[in-house]
C-alpha cells in the first residue's frame, strides 16, 4: 500500500519559473533562499501573472516554508471563494498584519460574525444615508481652505480624507474629532510596514518593521490621551457616547482599543484612499471620460429652476452610470489588493488537485481582472464595459474581484462605491483638475503587502468659474 | 416577452437586505437566516428594471436573473 504525501500532492500542481536568484547578493540577507519571496517584495505583479502564463487556472509558488498554490480563472475562483472557513483560513496567511493589529485582536471575523455585525452596526444599508452625509461634510472640510489653484498630493489628501472618513462613521464622530494629519501620517507607517519579510519573521529587525511599531506606539499614546480626556470628563450621555466610550466602559487597555480601531479602519482605509486616487489618475488620462463624468455630475446636481439642487448625500447612494463605470474600470485595472490569501486547514480538492492542509492558497484580482477573455483588451481602460448589455462585472462573478468574491466578498464594498461618488461629485462639481507631472509617473509602490501610490503623485487645481 | 426567473445564491447573500429597497414585491428577509427570501420568482414583467437594479446593486453579488442577460432585460424597456 503506498501513502500520498503533501509533498506528492504538491508534486501534481506545476510550479512558476524563477527569474530572481534567491540567494543573490541583492537580496536581503534574511530572506536568502526563500524560494519567490525576494521576488515577491519587488514585482509581485509579475510574478503572479507570470504563474498563470507558464501553469495555467493553478500553479504554485514557494515563501520560505509555505507553499503557494496560485489559482486563476473562474472556475478555480469560484472554488477558492466558495470554501468553508473551516477550509481556508484567512488569518494564518497574513503573517505581517499580527504586529498591526496587535496580539488578541482578531484579523477578520467568521461569515456568521460579519453578518451579524452587518445586522447591528455601521455597514447596515439604512445607516448609509447618515454615511453619507458624514463623508459629504468631511470632503467639504477638506478643500474648505482650497483656494482657486493649487497643488495636492494624490496620496496625502485621499490618506488623510479616508482617515476621517472611515473613523467618522465606524468609530464616531467624537473620536474622529480628536484626530489630524499627525494620526493619518502614523497610520500610513503602519501600511507601509507590510513587507514581505513578515513571512520569515514579522519582527525582524528591518528599518520598515520599526517604523511600524514605533508608529503604533505613536497611535496608542494618541488614544490614551483621548481615553483620559474622556476619563477626567466623565460620563456623557448615551445618545452622545461613540464606540470609544463603549470600549472605556468595557475597561479595555488603550493598546487594545488601538488594535481594535486600527483593524477596524484597516480594510476601509488604503483601498478607498488608493482608488479614489486612480480614478482621478484615470479621467486625467482619458479628458473624453472626464467630461463625459463633469457633464454627468452637472446634470445631475444642477438647479435650472432654483428650486434646490440634489444633495451630494442623496444622489451618492443612488445611480451614477458614467461615474460608477469609471469608479468599476479603476478598480479592475488597480484592485487595491492584488493578492487574497487562505491557510489550507484540511485537505482541499481543487479542479482535480488536492492541495494538502498546511499550504497556503491564493487568489489575484490583478490576475483574474485582467484575463483577456473574460475582458478584451483587458490592459485597456473601458468604461464602457459596464454599460448594458456588457456589463463585464456581472457576467464575470468569478474574475472580475476587486472586491474578491464569495462569503468573504468586501463587506464594505457599498459603503466604499457611495464614499467614491460621494468624493468625485463634490470635487468634480466644484474644480478642475490637470496633471503635475507626466501622466504615465503616476505608479503603485508594491514593495509592500500594503500597496500605495509611489510619490510624488501630484495634480494641479483649479476652482471652476462661477463656484 | 419572455418570463424571467429570480434566483438568490443563498451561500453568498451577506444580509445588506438593499434588494429590498429595489423590489420589495420580489425580495424579501428571513430574519432568523439573516438572507434574501426571493417572494416572486417569476416577477411581472413590468418588475424587470427594478429586478435588474437589485441584481446589479446587491454588494454580495447573489442575485440573477435567468432567461436572458440583465442588459437584454433592459434592452427590452426601452421605448
Amino acid at each position: 500500500m503506498t501513502t500520498t504525501t503533501p509533498q506528492d500532492l504538491l508534486a501534481d500542481i506545476p510550479e512558476v519559473s524563477t527569474v530572481l536568484d534567491d540567494r543573490s547578493e541583492e537580496v536581503p540577507e534574511i530572506i536568502r533562499g526563500t524560494g519567490h519571496l525576494p521576488e515577491m517584495r519587488v514585482d509581485p505583479v509579475s510574478l503572479f501573472h507570470r504563474v498563470r502564463e507558464e501553469c495555467g487556472d493553478i500553479g504554485r509558488f514557494r515563501l520560505a516554508d509555505k507553499q503557494v498554490v496560485l489559482v486563476t480563472g473562474a472556475e478555480a475562483n469560484e472554488a477558492f471563494f466558495r470554501a468553508p472557513d473551516a477550509t481556508l483560513d484567512q488569518a494564518a496567511a497574513y503573517p505581517f498584519m499580527t504586529p498591526i493589529f496587535g496580539e488578541g485582536v482578531v484579523f477578520d471575523a467568521s461569515p456568521e460574525e460579519r453578518q451579524q455585525m452587518l445586522k447591528n452596526q455601521a455597514l447596515r444599508g439604512d445607516m448609509m444615508r447618515g454615511h453619507a452625509q458624514t463623508i459629504e461634510a468631511e470632503i467639504r472640510r477638506m478643500v474648505a481652505d482650497w483656494g482657486d489653484e493649487g497643488e495636492i498630493d494624490l496620496l496625502d489628501f485621499f490618506a488623510e480624507l479616508t482617515i476621517y472618513t472611515t473613523s467618522a462613521c465606524l468609530i464616531g464622530k467624537p473620536f474622529r474629532e480628536e484626530l489630524d494629519a499627525q494620526f493619518a501620517q502614523h497610520y500610513h507607517e503602519l501600511e507601509h510596514g507590510t513587507d514581505a519579510i513578515a513571512y520569515v519573521d514579522a519582527y525582524a529587525d528591518i528599518d520598515s518593521f520599526r517604523r511600524r511599531d514605533a508608529a503604533r506606539a505613536e497611535l496608542v499614546a494618541l488614544v490614551q490621551g483621548i481615553v483620559d480626556r474622556r476619563v477626567e470628563r466623565g460620563p456623557v450621555p448615551r445618545e452622545e457616547r461613540d464606540l470609544l466610550d463603549v470600549l472605556i466602559s468595557l475597561e479595555m487597555s488603550a493598546d487594545y482599543i488601538t488594535g481594535i480601531f486600527i483593524s477596524m479602519m484597516f480594510a476601509g482605509h488604503h483601498t478607498s484612499s488608493g482608488t479614489a486616487s486612480w480614478a482621478m489618475i484615470e479621467l486625467l488620462r482619458h479628458p473624453d471620460v472626464m467630461a463625459q463624468v463633469v457633464g454627468e455630475l452637472d446634470d445631475l446636481y444642477a438647479d435650472p429652476d432654483g428650486t434646490g439642487a440634489v444633495e451630494v448625500s442623496f444622489q451618492a447612494l443612488r445611480s451614477i452610470p458614467v461615474l460608477e463605470s469609471v469608479l468599476k474600470e479603476t478598480l479592475r485595472l488597480h484592485p487595491p489588493l492584488i493578492i487574497l490569501m487562505r491557510l489550507v486547514q484540511e485537505d482541499f480538492e481543487l479542479m482535480g488537485r488536492t492541495i494538502p492542509a498546511g499550504t497556503v492558497v491564493a487568489s489575484s484580482p490583478r490576475v483574474s481582472n485582467r484575463i483577456e477573455e473574460d475582458f478584451p483588451d483587458a490592459d485597456t481602460f473601458d468604461p464602457g464595459r459596464y454599460i448594458d448589455p456588457r456589463q463585464e462585472d456581472l457576467q464575470n462573478r468569478w474574475t472580475w474581484i476587486p472586491f474578491g468574491a464569495g462569503r468573504h466578498r468586501c463587506v464594505g464594498n457599498a459603503f466604499a462605491m457611495m464614499q467614491m461618488k460621494a468624493i468625485f461629485s463634490v470635487v468634480l462639481r466644484d474644480f478642475e483638475f490637470e496633471a503635475a507631472q507626466p501622466l504615465d509617473s503616476y505608479r503603485d509602490d508594491f514593495t509592500k503587502m500594503v500597496i500605495q501610490l509611489e510619490q510624488p503623485c501630484r495634480v494641479r487645481y483649479r476652482r471652476r468659474p462661477g463656484r | 416577452m419572455s418570463t424571467m426567473r429570480v434566483l438568490a445564491d443563498l451561500d453568498l447573500c451577506q444580509g445588506h437586505q438593499l434588494c429590498q429597497g429595489e423590489a420589495p414585491d420580489v425580495f424579501g428577509f428571513d430574519e432568523d437566516a439573516d438572507v434574501v427570501v426571493v417572494l416572486e420568482e417569476h416577477p411581472d414583467p413590468s418588475r424587470r428594471a427594478d429586478v435588474a437594479q437589485a441584481v446589479k446593486y446587491c454588494p454580495a453579488f447573489a442575485l440573477s436573473v435567468e432567461d436572458g442577460a440583465i442588459g437584454a432585460i433592459e434592452e427590452e424597456d426601452r421605448p
